[in-house]
């Protein structure tokens, strides 16, 4: 098991988009707490000053992942404010059409809106960053964090930690559940660039998770099963913990020689594990 | 040689000229590059994003139309972005050629400059009707969140299509500190650099805020490029002594690399990590102590990028590279095709030296 040392982030640049509802808003929350400068992206500008004031160390940034005039404006403001980048989550998703509907009775535009913001406003963004994301891996920690994780005899080459993007998954990736069409399908999208992403960009030491979050009392959950028992669902905050310590292990994983692979398979399967449940 | 002027970073058929140490030149097609490079070798590029810098706006005591193209910047931190070296355009766009742009109202200390959501202050002129120093006044954030709102990337009359931000950033670009695009880099792509990984080539980055190329006017063109900050992280010092160790070659992308690097080593010729402000102007009397080759853009010859060339082979040499450019209807700027110079093979005694 991880000490607690190696679940802080102190210093790690982490940018999330979707910040300020849901697990989003959980994240940066618990990011922020674990250590870590963040800024997070919404739509909604009113929505980004609350919760920039009530997380006063977040960098607030208002654009739209699924339009794509919005990104390089995003990507400049996260490099700006951060200042580079180590990690990045996408994590705004949209649902779809509102209610569900079965995929018979989806509007192009509802399967449209999906893929925008779940396949090609991650795909954009993430392209936008992997420069950065890149240069984060080739030059290793900040110098006072390999002084804190190592100690005085640590040399910088070995506390590479590598960068790392998170994309949010679902379950709905995996499994063909009915009215979930376009959810579904544009996450199980997600899910595999990820995984391809991932055997691509590894020698960068860019790596990518496709995690599983579980089913959430959020908002988008709310729209999805209006009726559903809040008291069943998962609370936000315990999936954004869980988030966060997968990407802390992940970053540990470069600096220790082994069983590095074994960690990414573990946390990708995560979405597989879920899904793939009899 | 012709102007590129479509705003594509890789195009098919792009070409390379290249030149040994010897002076000898040949053609290729530049997706060929990375098999100019062999095991050990290191190639090193700027990974500086560009920032949108140019700001269209009203000078606020006249009413006059303005364009503004932040030019330079002491540092590299992102935190402190108030204070900007600016040319200052009267009306007009990128459409009109810079040396037929109007002249700004005259400026003064004080004066405000409202630019979108931007406002700045001109602290000073310096030495010129055009070249001013300008403070933001807001915090950073906004700075940043102003930029993005409303700056487009500087360009120039050859490029017809107003360019984005995409067109601009090369695939590897990290931190947005650049004026213009370090065009070099846009031979870089994921694929090649897996090439060279692949033979054995290591890869690194250094930054450096790549300021304007040009600004339409002779006298203020004589004192390009202005002062740019740079970084070069221990990662990239370290691989540069272990590409000597091992025999390879430093292969510089771009003239950024090679002021930067050149500017490091100045001391006692070993790159320094760490960040600072590179001042000198390298030319035909420069002697490089750290880069074997470069891979550049191809450039006319009353440019400073040129002259920098002219510390890699020697004016027999150069004057046969302009000659081949044109007789093979090269195409030049930010998105035309490339030249690939070995620095030039020294007799005995002057290596010695």
């Amino acid at each position: 098991m991880t000490t607690q040392l190696n679940e802080r982030l102190d210093g790690v640049r982490i940018a999330i988009t979707g910040g300020t509802s849901g697990l989003g808003l959980a994240l940066v929350g618990e990011l922020t707490r674990r250590g870590a400068r963040v800024a997070f992206v919404a739509r909604t500008r009113e929505r980004v000053d609350e919760v920039a004031s009530a997380h006063p160390h977040a960098y607030g940034i208002v654009g739209d992942v699924a339009s794509k005039e919005d990104i390089y404006p995003i990507a400049l403001q996260i490099l700006g404010g951060l200042g580079g980048l180590d990690v990045l989550v996408n994590n705004a998703s949209s649902l779809g059409p509102v209610p569900l509907a079965l995929l018979a009775d989806t509007e192009c535009e509802d399967l449209e809106l999906a893929l925008a913001t779940n396949v090609l406003g991650p795909f954009r963004l993430t392209k936008a960053l992997l420069g950065a994301l890149a240069a984060s891996a080739r030059e290793g920690l900040p110098r006072r964090l390999v002084h804190r994780s190592l100690g005085e005899g640590g040399s910088a080459g070995s506390a590479k930690a590598g960068s790392v993007v998170v994309n949010i998954s679902s379950d709905a990736a995996i499994n063909a559940y009915p009215q979930w069409g376009a959810y579904g399908a544009s996450k199980a999208a997600l899910h595999h660039l990820t995984r391809i992403w991932d055997e691509e960009l590894a020698p960068q030491g860019v790596h990518f998770l496709s995690l599983d979050p579980g089913d959430m009392d959020t908002p988008l959950h709310a729209l999805a099963v209006p009726d559903a028992d809040p008291s069943t669902l998962k609370r936000p905050e315990a999936a954004a913990r869980e988030i966060a310590d997968a990407i802390a292990v992940r970053r540990g994983a470069d600096g220790a020689s082994t069983s590095a692979k074994a960690s990414v398979d573990g946390s990708v399967s995560r979405a597989d594990a879920v899904g793939a449940a009899p | 040689m012709i102007a590129a002027q479509a705003p594509v970073q890789r195009p098919r058929d792009a070409r390379l000229l290249i030149v040994d140490g010897h002076g000898h030149i040949r053609h290729a097609a530049r997706s060929e590059f990375v098999e100019l490079l062999n095991a050990h070798d290191l190639v090193i590029a700027n990974d500086a994003a560009t920032l949108p810098a140019s700001l269209h706006g009203r000078h606020a005591a006249s009413g006059a139309v303005v364009e503004v193209r932040l030019a330079a910047r002491a540092s590299l931190d992102t935190a402190d972005v108030h204070r900007f070296v600016a040319v200052v355009f009267g009306a007009g766009d990128f459409r009109t050629r810079t040396e037929d742009r109007p002249l700004p109202p005259e400026l003064a200390p004080g004066d405000r400059l409202e630019l979108g959501p931007l406002s700045a202050t001109v602290e000073s002129l310096l030495d010129h009707p055009r070249l001013v120093s300008l403070h933001f006044d807001s915090p950073a954030r906004d700075i940043w969140a102003g930029l993005a709102a409303h700056g487009r990337p500087i360009q120039y009359a050859h490029v017809p299509a107003p360019l984005a931000l995409w067109d601009v950033w090369t695939p590897i670009a990290a931190m947005p500190v650049a004026f213009e695009p370090p065009s070099a880099g846009f031979v870089l792509d994921w694929a090649s650099i897996r090439a060279m990984q692949r033979r054995g080539v290591a890869f690194a980055t250094l930054t450096l805020a790549a300021g304007i190329s040009s600004t339409g006017d002779a006298q203020l063109d004589r004192r390009l490029p202005f002062d740019e900050p740079y970084r070069i992280p221990a990662t990239a010092a370290a691989a540069i002594l272990k590409a000597r160790r091992q025999g390879g070659r430093v292969v510089a992308i771009g003239t950024t690399v090679v002021r930067a690097l050149e500017h490091a080593a100045a001391r006692d010729g070993v790159v320094h990590p760490g960040e600072a402000l590179a001042n000198q102007r390298l030319g035909p009397a420069s002697s490089l102590r750290v880069v074997d080759a470069i891979l550049s853009g191809t450039h006319e010859p009353d440019s400073s990028h040129y002259q920098l060339l002219r510390a890699f082979a020697d004016d027999v040499t150069m004057a046969e590279v302009t000659a081949a450019l044109d007789a093979h209807a090269y195409r030049t700027h930010e998105f035309g095709d490339s030249i690939f110079i070995e620095r030039r093979v020294r007799a005995a005694s002057q290596a010695a030296a």
